[in-house]
């Protein structure tokens, strides 16, 4: 937080490839989010195995539309479709135009557009693995040691009370989500993505095995897409909440205020 | 608390607008990608030249694909596309069971051929139980009887200059003020020798229905469906497509789709 009365030091809190990794992420985020909305509305339905269910049930997701009434099955419960699920100007879709790029019915450029930011988004995850490993940043930001697990609990429930006080080093609740995002997510999406690949699979066919098929790794897919898109949204009301200005000067240009009396080592 | 309250839903109503306006505003202005000779989306594109060599050139390029067991066939074959063609060869052929039908076989090769179905059945045949993996994103499992292509192609004698095989097939798919268009679709060698491409003469056990190809469609084991071409007429070596069709190389690929399908 800035306090005028208090001014604490500037310090260097983020590297230039974290800064550079994170807005690259950021743009991957949202072109593989809606790009990917596109791609699930050419079909819009979730399975559980290797194939998907046409004359036997196995479907986890369905969204669409019937007769002009929205619908949507989750784990066999019917619901009638809420908001903008189902229909998009008049039209059966899953998601709606707003929320796919390109906004039409377009398999073919979503896929363009999906595939292409996939690479750039593995390419950035290994530059950023490459670069904090180099600086030893892993086991200084991110490691969960002794204090962190004891002090996770007040932590959270400081958050939740919208008290998110942040200093230069991560707090619990920040080591613990940043750890999960770049260690289980991030992988996770890219082996889910992989294991629909058929050419991927006939090289590696323990992949989507151990993910429970091809279609399992698709419902996977779809669920750890959620997950970041909650991270995301999260992510940015605690940026809100933490002082905004000394967030955002920090992630852009490296330099983040501390608290007087905070800083010793940094 | 009624502070708290209000903090919260400040928060989630700036939120949303936020994120309705970006999406709104970038969604619209992101759709001149759809234009095929769009710069950008041209540039995107080669994305998949690089899954291609990583496929290729890092994994290994004679993997099988996944085979299946019979208790996994649990469905019929989910047909796609065209699944009764009304072109009058087609229907001709249909009528007498196929017994007329010969499979051309052509371009660059020692030796052109003309196969019918009987002489197909008497060739080296190979059952593999697979899963079919569709563009749009479902999976479906069948069992699949044929002759290798591989087979076919050194019988014919490939020459060295060709790089591509063409299949042309009976249906067409599109009627438009131009004319009309029949499928077609490429493959290369690499995929046309790998032991698990056939042309397919039977599927689950029976011969091959006319939604899903009959009588003769192929399968490209580690690629989308759209690559496996059905109601097949010919094949043709050539050593570049360019001049076929929009000129990448099959019906779906003239619109958007990319030519390897393997992910």
């Amino acid at each position: 937080m800035d306090m005028p009365d208090s001014p604490g030091p500037l310090v260097r809190r983020h590297t230039c490839i974290t800064r550079i990794t994170h807005w690259t992420w950021a743009a991957c985020l949202f072109f593989l989010l809606l790009s990917g909305l596109q791609i699930f509305n050419a079909h819009p339905v979730l399975y559980w195995g290797d194939q998907s269910g046409f004359e036997f049930d196995n479907a986890v997701l369905r969204i669409g539309a019937e007769d002009d009434r929205r619908f949507v099955v989750l784990f066999g419960m019917r619901a009638r479709g809420f908001g903008v699920l189902g229909t998009s100007d008049g039209a059966a879709r899953a998601f709606p135009q707003w929320a796919t790029i390109p906004s039409g019915v377009d398999l073919a450029t979503g896929r363009v557009i999906h595939f292409f930011f996939a690479w750039v988004f593995v390419a950035t995850l290994l530059i950023w693995l490459a670069g904090a490993l180099v600086a030893g940043r892993l086991r200084r930001d991110l490691l969960m040691r002794r204090e962190h697990w004891a002090g996770l609990r007040s932590d959270l429930a400081a958050h939740l009370r919208f008290r998110c006080r942040h200093s230069a080093r991560y707090g619990p609740l920040q080591r613990l989500s940043y750890g999960l995002v770049l260690f289980v997510l991030f992988p996770l999406m890219v082996l889910t993505g992989l294991a629909m690949s058929p050419g991927a699979n006939a090289a590696l066919p323990w992949l989507p095995e151990v993910l429970g098929g091809r279609q399992s790794a698709r419902t996977l897919h779809f669920m750890v897409a959620a997950a970041l898109t909650g991270f995301f949204i999260v992510h940015v009301a605690m940026v809100l909440l933490a002082g905004p200005l000394n967030e955002m000067r920090a992630i852009l240009t490296g330099w983040y205020r501390a608290d007087v009396g905070e800083v010793d080592d940094v | 608390m009624s502070d708290r309250l209000l903090t919260r839903r400040a928060l989630l109503r700036a939120g949303m607008t936020a994120a309705s306006a970006s999406l709104l505003g970038g969604c619209k202005v992101l759709d001149g990608l759809s234009a095929p000779d769009n710069t950008i989306r041209r540039f995107m594109e080669r994305a998949n030249d690089l899954t291609m060599a990583m496929q290729r050139g890092v994994l290994n390029r004679d993997a099988l694909a996944t085979e299946y067991s019979a208790a996994d066939i649990r469905q019929p074959q989910r047909p796609n596309g065209v699944t009764n063609p009304q072109d009058d060869a087609y229907l001709a052929l249909k009528s007498t069971d196929f017994a007329d039908y010969r499979l051309e076989v052509g371009g660059m090769v020692h030796q052109p051929l003309s196969l019918s179905l009987a002489q197909m059945r008497t060739m080296p045949v190979r059952r593999q139980i697979t899963r079919h993996d569709c563009v749009e994103g479902w999976s479906c499992i069948a069992d699949w009887t044929g002759v290798p292509l591989a087979y076919v192609l050194s019988v014919a004698g490939v020459r060295s200059e060709a790089r591509y095989v063409l299949f042309h097939c009976f249906d067409t798919i599109e009627r438009s003020l131009s004319g009309t268009v029949r499928y077609y679709e490429t493959i290369d060698l690499v995929d046309a020798r790998h032991p698990q491409t056939i042309l397919a003469w039977g599927m689950n056990g029976a011969a091959l229905p006319v939604p899903n190809g009959a009588p003769l469609r192929v399968r490209v084991e580690r690629q989308l469906g759209y690559k496996m071409a059905k109601y097949i007429r010919a094949i043709e070596l050539v050593d570049d497509f360019s001049a076929v069709g929009r000129g990448r190389g099959g019906y779906w690929e003239d619109r958007g789709y990319e030519w390897y399908a393997g992910i």
